[in-house]
């Protein structure tokens, strides 16, 4: 590490380099990222998952294996280098074509492939083994962040985008990067608990993406218009971290991955939060409107939903009756036309709109009025409308 | 000057050429232009391909460049794209494969006493239409949007996004895997109706035996190619969805289609590599081929299994458990026969009588290097490996070490080893071992690094990269500054002398231990050889008559 930082430091005086990067090359205190890469790693990330331990398992055996074979082929080969050569007076032999050798080192080598297989094929059955997930989740690569759905399992519902730190794509185009999780901080990180079968569900919006994640030894691409999927069960709590893996356009390096580990209890508050969060984002059913506000809002539920039969005039046309001037929304009784709203009308002419939340209900029917020449300054509540649902 | 330059106006020869003049040689320009002469087309494709490799070099310059330090300093993400994209294609399409052709050229016809190749005037064809490809593939740096950039792989969906260049890439491609047909056509042609009586396929040299199973491959897959890239245009612009998703087209169908051509495609650019070595290593170790037949039959298993591997390109697409395990099983099958070459060839070393010239160096290092790249080809192969692996610097690493010192190696081999017999000089003996060493320990500090990245999950085709991987980046573009450099030196003081006819004169036979037809005609080899088709001996090695 220090030699190569003189290196670059030295080949920064000879020029090579652009000022704009000598800028940056004042030495900065680098570690480790837990879950992410390390300093100069040479192998395989330590893996939390049973399938990561097989593959490092697998590999170390791949590798013991080919190590074997090569000192065996390649001490053959330099000691003959070195022995059999025209300056060491050595006279070549004429030896050639025999079926036993021939024979030999065909079936022997077959053999050691079996032997590699063996091991390799109960662990692609576990790999693709994704049922009886405790979660499932859809990662859905979007040019260029992630989408997260919580499909089954604790958390349901909980959908969030999850894209890079935007000062880490600042960072990168100054040229100026720092910080031990460069290029892998999110805004949003995946949260799923630990020693549970999590299954990703992966798909894409545009082009190709790939999620994967060393440290959970998981890796799937995500096609547009399909879906794959994968799986892993934490055995650690802690940070997880993964990039796209699939060449999707410009920014295919600012596309990370995050996974976040959490206890089972934390999770569980980490999901009764993200629903309070969901709750109150939505309109609180208890809430007393303005008449200016819930006319606003009124409006949009309107020419979204009525204004396609009875017109942004209200005049209704033909079969359909108008709103402007009518009786029932003018009347004083807020009720009846309430339960017009939630009941339809006319055999369904006018259909129900029940789906409708209480404040939209409300909203539309303050709006209507309350527009035109319909100036009652008549106030619908949610509440009145949740009063009149069975 | 040489006779790769000069029209040979002495005819010193022997008996094979009395009848040169007969056939009005052409001069200057129209000698080119108008080339029949296989000796003369293959001196053009082999500096046509030496030219785009210094395009496509100086394209991954670019890339390591700018990958030397994290953080973006001198390249945009989307230039950088274009920079990987347009590496891989000009590698693969411009350098490599016409390369090779190149050498089948020259050397096949030699190889087999053949007067020339079966179809001359196609053969001039096949190779100008190289030019236009390749212009068009270059300008397309100057297009609106810039070059394409969805990888040399053009994988769908991300071609539909590209710019008009994507189209240029697709038209080129075309061009040049009609002009690789139309070689592969007329190397079939040549070695199964030109060889000298006496050569019977049996006692042909393996240079000319890998190629004429290359040529089948190719004729096999450059229209699969042609079939998913034409699916791609009429996607882009005519409104169909073989690829489209938007249009129930399937983005994975593009990859089985793509990798039924592709992987073959290795093989492709590795086989007549094995020839090369074939021939180079029994010459200096002054001892025949192990087993020539288990040769000609390994290539041929390698050939066939080459075509039912391909998804193992795509193991993390997520195929059925059934498909990852058959194309597991099958892949691994391929260390078998390529072993059994690799065992033939230090066979052939085991108690020869050895010296290390530049071709043998180069052969060595071709052993050597290529089967780690064999090593890492083997644990891809295992799906559960290979989903930790797929698409980080590991599959790059891989594949460098299985073209850059396989092929490229191999090439190198044989060009020291014939270019005597093509230009009637020796090379500069220091200076091949100097670009020998320099491109051995420059490409492998170029590239074993890479092995570590793409363990600790440094993803390919990114322009930037987290901190923690800055070393060995580091690392690596210093050594592919170095390799980058050796290549240049071996342009200007290996092949450039050569061409201007500087070095001592080339013997009849400059290596003591070569065998062949190629050696029975003088140096430099006169424009028109076996004409009239030669006598030969039983081993069909020798000239009697």
């Amino acid at each position: 590490m220090k030699t190569l930082k003189a290196i670059w430091h030295s080949a920064g005086r000879l020029g090579l380099a652009a000022g704009a990067v000598l800028g940056c090359s004042t030495a900065m205190a680098l570690n480790d990222l837990s879950g992410g890469p390390a300093i100069n790693q040479l192998d395989l990330p330590p893996s939390i998952t049973e399938i990561g331990r097989d593959q490092v398992w697998l590999h170390n055996f791949m590798l013991i294996i080919c190590t074997v074979i090569f000192i065996g082929v390649f001490g053959v080969m330099f000691y003959s280098i070195f022995k059999h050569r025209k300056s060491r007076g050595a006279k070549s032999a004429n030896f050639h074509e025999s079926t036993a050798v021939e024979i030999v080192w065909t079936v022997v080598p077959f053999v050691i492939v079996i032997f590699m297989a063996l091991p390799a094929t109960r662990v692609v059955v576990a790999m693709k083994d994704t049922s009886a997930a405790d979660l499932t989740i859809k990662a859905t690569g979007i040019q260029w962040k992630w989408g997260y759905d919580y499909l089954t399992g604790e958390g349901e519902g909980i959908g969030f985008m999850s894209t890079l730190d935007a000062t880490h794509r600042e960072m990168s185009d100054a040229g100026k990067p720092s910080g031990d999780d460069y290029l892998l901080k999110v805004d949003n990180p995946l949260i799923v608990p630990v020693n549970k079968k999590v299954r990703i569900i992966t798909t894409a919006n545009d082009v190709i993406h790939a999620f994967g994640v060393p440290s959970l030894g998981v890796k799937q691409d995500a096609i547009p218009g399909f879906v794959r999927d994968t799986w892993f069960r934490a055995e650690k709590t802690g940070d997880y971290y993964g990039q796209c893996y699939e060449l999707c356009g410009k920014e295919h390096a600012y596309m990370p991955i995050h996974v976040k580990v959490l206890s089972q209890p934390d999770y569980t508050a980490w999901v009764e939060l993200k629903k309070k969060e969901a709750a109150a984002a939505a309109d609180d059913p208890k809430k007393v409107w303005a008449l200016a506000d819930l006319s606003a809002r009124g409006e949009k539920i309107y020419t979204a939903n009525c204004a396609v039969c009875h017109l942004p005039t209200g005049k209704g046309a033909g079969p359909i009756k108008p709103l402007d001037g009518s009786a029932v929304v003018l009347d004083a009784d807020k009720t009846k036309q309430i339960h017009v709203l939630l009941n339809g009308q006319n055999n369904g002419a006018m259909p129900a709109w029940k789906q409708l939340s209480d404040t939209e209900i409300a909203a539309v029917i303050t709006y209507t009025k309350n527009h035109w020449s319909n100036t009652t300054g008549q106030i619908v509540q949610p509440t009145e409308v949740a009063a009149m649902r069975k | 000057m040489s006779a790769v330059i000069d029209h040979p106006g002495t005819h010193a020869g022997g008996h094979h050429d009395e009848h040169a003049d007969h056939h009005g040689a052409p001069h200057g320009w129209r000698r080119w232009v108008y080339a029949t002469n296989h000796k003369d087309i293959g001196t053009m494709y082999l500096l046509f391909s030496f030219t785009m490799f210094m395009v496509g070099g100086m394209l991954a310059l670019g890339i390591r460049l700018e990958l030397f330090h994290p953080g973006l300093q001198f390249i945009n993400p989307q230039l950088f794209n274009q920079l990987t994209t347009m590496h891989g294609l000009i590698m693969v399409f411009g350098a490599i494969m016409p390369a090779f052709v190149g050498f089948a050229n020259w050397m096949v016809p030699l190889q087999i006493g053949a007067a020339d190749m079966a179809f001359a005037r196609m053969n001039n064809l096949s190779f100008w239409l190289l030019i236009p490809a390749a212009i068009m593939i270059v300008s397309s740096f100057f297009m609106p949007g810039g070059a394409p950039a969805a990888g040399w792989t053009l994988y769908a969906p991300l071609t539909l996004q590209m710019g008009p260049s994507m189209d240029a890439g697709i038209f080129a491609l075309h061009i040049l895997g009609a002009s690789s047909i139309m070689g592969s056509i007329n190397i079939i042609v040549t070695i199964l109706n030109l060889r000298a009586p006496g050569m019977t396929l049996m006692k042909m040299p393996l240079f000319s035996w890998t190629w004429l199973i290359t040529a089948y491959l190719l004729i096999a897959v450059m229209p699969v190619l042609a079939g998913a890239i034409t699916m791609t245009l009429t996607d882009r612009h005519f409104g169909t969805s073989f690829f489209n998703p938007g249009g129930g087209g399937d983005p994975v169908m593009y990859q089985h289609i793509f990798w039924f051509f592709g992987h073959p495609e290795v093989y492709i650019m590795i086989l007549p590599a094995f020839g090369i070595i074939s021939a180079v290593i029994p010459a200096f170790a002054r001892k025949p081929l192990f087993g020539y037949t288990s040769m000609v039959y390994a290539t041929a298993s390698i050939a066939i299994l080459s075509f039912i591997v391909w998804a193992h390109h795509m193991f993390t697409t997520g195929m059925p458990v059934t498909g990852q395990l058959f194309f597991m099983y099958a892949t691994m099958l391929i260390a078998v026969p390529t072993g059994v070459k690799v065992f033939n060839w230090i066979a052939t070393m085991w108690r020869g009588s050895m010296t290390f010239e530049t071709p043998m160096l180069f052969a060595v290092g071709f052993i050597f290097v290529f089967t780690m790249g064999g090593f890492t080809g083997l644990i891809l192969a295992m799906a559960p490996i290979d989903i930790q692996l797929q698409d980080t610097y590991y599959v790059v690493a891989h594949f460098h070490y299985v073209l850059v010192a396989g092929s490229l190696f191999a090439m190198f081999s044989g060009y020291y080893y014939w270019a005597p017999k093509w230009m009637g000089v020796m090379y500069n003996e220091t200076r091949g071992k100097i670009h020998f060493w320099g491109s051995v320990i420059f490409f492998n500090i170029t590239f074993f690094p890479m092995h570590f990245l793409g363990l600790a999950g440094m993803p390919r085709r990114y322009a930037d990269y987290p901190m923690q991987f800055t070393d060995f980046n580091m690392i690596a573009s210093i050594g592919a500054f170095g390799f980058g450099l050796s290549q240049v030196y071996f342009f200007f003081f290996v092949v450039l002398p050569m061409m201007r006819g500087k070095g001592e004169p080339a013997p009849q036979r400059p290596w003591e231990g070569a065998e062949g037809l190629e050696w029975e005609i003088p140096s430099p080899a006169p424009f028109h050889t076996f004409e009239t088709p030669p006598k030969l001996d039983p081993t069909a090695t020798r000239v009697i008559g």
